[in-house]
């Protein structure tokens, strides 16, 4: 059975006055999908997605994500999606559980729910003993997996993760991306950008940008059969050098 | 009545977050606290145009009745302190070099009957100008109470012609300068805590990314400037308070008028404060650069621009021009007003209206700016 399109966007365009961030790009993205989003930096990765997530709306083109409309419902998509950026944004001033309440609570999970929710993550990531520390005083690869999973707080249908791994130590980062293939074995749909090539080759599809346009879009191992190289990497030079 | 609870819990728990960093914060701790107190005891008590116990010498050429009583008020003043008694013209220069002297009253032979004669009667001052201030506040004292004694003399005889020229010091006869000040202070301190702590606040959060992960989650842009100016706008308003409190019991200042309108003026000033705070976040990146732009262009004006130092009234007239476009000046009056002279909304209604007209203006102009930065 051929699984449904959580992401569908058709000739997405985003100019800023004469200059063309995003040039009318085509794809869509499969529920429960781990879909790479792959460019060099400046070439609209994150244009591209700040209209996907509702904060940007589209010069022209269309889009739809978790079925709703991103010029007439981007506050639905807002409460449908999770985000995480490379900053790992928690508040290092406010302790792990202060800061798990106050994202749960701005994404309106009642108390009851924040409660369980809370015990249930502090569990799982083994935080038990710093639960009531300052984030500040974690290390990066703990926050890293907090600011995941305080990310997926509100079971969104998918979960946008913006250059996650950006200065983290390799063996966190495939403990992190342990966890992206956990999180979409249950079924939440991972759209990922990155620029470690490496981790291209976890996704199941891919897609690569080029001065605003989406130049290839496949598996990674079909790109990598198309372009005749072998390694994801060779597949992103061959492109960006055109 | 579920969606408004939910929306009340998120905004109850979104203060809870910034109240957490607020007292974590003790350099934001003592910004909010430490400094207004600090702020008014310097102000009230080091920083001063009053003058205590000047010594002064008097050069009495006439020795008669009247020149007699006079220096008897000018010495049982607290003003001054009576040092020296000089015989003739060739000491003046002598007790002004030995420096403890800072002046040097004259009277002219046959002072009363000059006075009696021709209504008129000279009494030089000479004031040892290397403290300007000092010198100046020194001949405004003495000529208040040369007034006074005329007055007293005259109660019933209807003169002509005066002695000095005529100063008149009303609603602050005593001159107290912290009177002066409390006004001034109050409105520095409430804008450094309103638009300063909040622009610095609001960029803290773009610079460690959690903005953006805000404006990605359900809550509305605007929520999260209410949520984060709502604790400044109430510590703003403690603030004020203990400075009136501290004012009034340790200065022993009047507060004659209104103390609800007092408090009205208070808060629209605050939120005033508050939209230029949000409007400089909108501007910058860093905290660094809300936080110079807030002193720069923010505390420097009020200092400098609002009358609160410098009178606004001899002023080149192209800055006399500048300082209508600084709340801080209109808020000042209002509160010297309120404060000193007792009036009420009947005469402060248009300094009221100039301020809620800019912070109308502010706050439109950093929704506009909001906006365009959500783009």
């Amino acid at each position: 059975m051929k699984k449904t399109n959580i992401i569908q966007a058709k000739n997405l365009t985003k100019k800023f006055g004469d200059f063309t961030a995003v040039n009318a790009i085509t794809f869509e993205v499969k529920q429960g999908e781990i879909f790479g989003f792959l460019g060099a930096n400046g070439a609209g990765k994150t244009t591209a997605m700040k209209m996907l997530i509702g904060i940007s709306t589209p010069t022209s083109g269309e889009a739809e994500v978790a079925g709703l409309d991103v010029y007439k419902n981007p506050e639905g998509i807002k409460k449908s999606i999770g985000y995480m950026s490379q900053k790992f944004a928690l508040y290092d001033d406010l302790t792990v559980k202060e800061n798990i309440t106050f994202f749960g609570g701005i994404y309106g999970l009642s108390r009851q729910q924040i409660k369980e929710k809370s015990t249930l993550l502090i569990n799982e990531l083994g935080l038990q003993k710093v639960a009531g520390e300052l984030v500040g005083s974690l290390p990066l690869g703990w926050k890293q997996k907090l600011a995941f999973s305080v990310a997926l707080l509100h079971d969104p249908k998918i979960i946008f993760l913006d250059e996650p791994t950006g200065g983290v130590d390799p063996i966190t980062r495939r403990q992190f991306w342990e966890m992206i293939y956990k999180t979409a074995y249950e079924g939440t749909t991972v759209f990922v950008t990155t620029h470690y090539m490496d981790e291209a080759e976890y996704c199941n599809r891919v897609s690569i940008m080029v001065d605003g346009k989406i130049e290839a879009l496949d598996t990674p191992k079909k790109l990598k059969e198309q372009f005749n190289v072998a390694s994801m990497n060779d597949v992103f030079l061959k492109l960006a050098r055109g | 009545m579920g969606r408004v609870g939910d929306r009340m819990k998120r905004f109850k728990g979104f203060i809870r977050k910034e109240f957490y960093h607020i007292f974590r914060d003790k350099r934001s701790l003592f910004i909010l606290f430490g400094m207004p107190i600090a702020q008014i005891m310097l102000f009230g008590f080091a920083i001063t145009n009053e003058i205590n116990n000047v010594d002064i010498a008097i050069f009495d050429k006439a020795k008669d009745a009247t020149t007699q009583e006079i220096i008897a008020k000018i010495v049982a003043s607290s003003y001054f302190s009576n040092n020296e008694t000089i015989k003739n013209e060739s000491e003046i220069a002598a007790v002004f070099k030995k420096g403890k002297v800072k002046a040097v009253l004259i009277f002219e032979k046959d002072f009363s009957k000059n006075l009696i004669r021709d209504n008129k009667a000279t009494l030089q001052i000479i004031t040892d100008a290397t403290d300007p201030n000092t010198a100046n506040t020194i001949s405004n004292y003495t000529n208040s109470i040369l007034q006074k004694y005329q007055q007293e003399v005259n109660k019933d005889i209807q003169i002509a012609y005066q002695i000095i020229p005529q100063t008149k010091m009303i609603y602050n006869p005593e001159l107290k300068s912290v009177f002066m000040f409390v006004p001034g202070v109050m409105t520095i301190i409430l804008m450094l805590v309103s638009a300063m702590m909040t622009s610095i606040s609001i960029t803290r959060e773009k610079e460690l990314g959690t903005m953006e992960i805000l404006l990605v989650s359900p809550i509305k842009p605007f929520q999260v400037i209410i949520g984060k100016v709502f604790p400044y706008i109430f510590l703003s308003v403690i603030n004020a308070i203990v400075i009136v409190l501290l004012s009034i019991f340790i200065f022993k200042m009047p507060v004659e008028g209104s103390l609800f309108l007092l408090a009205f003026e208070s808060i629209l000033f605050i939120i005033n404060a508050l939209s230029l705070g949000i409007l400089i976040s909108t501007i910058s990146k860093t905290q660094q650069t809300a936080m110079m732009i807030s002193l720069m262009g923010l505390m420097l004006p009020v200092i400098l621009l609002s009358g609160f130092i410098f009178p606004i009234t001899s002023m080149p007239l192209p800055l006399q021009i500048i300082s209508n476009i600084i709340p801080a000046k209109w808020f000042i009056i209002i509160l010297k007003g309120i404060m000193l002279k007792g009036v009420g909304i009947t005469l402060l209604w248009k300094e009221t209206l100039v301020l809620i007209g800019m912070t109308v203006f502010f706050i439109g102009l950093s929704i506009k700016k909001y906006k365009i930065r959500l783009e």
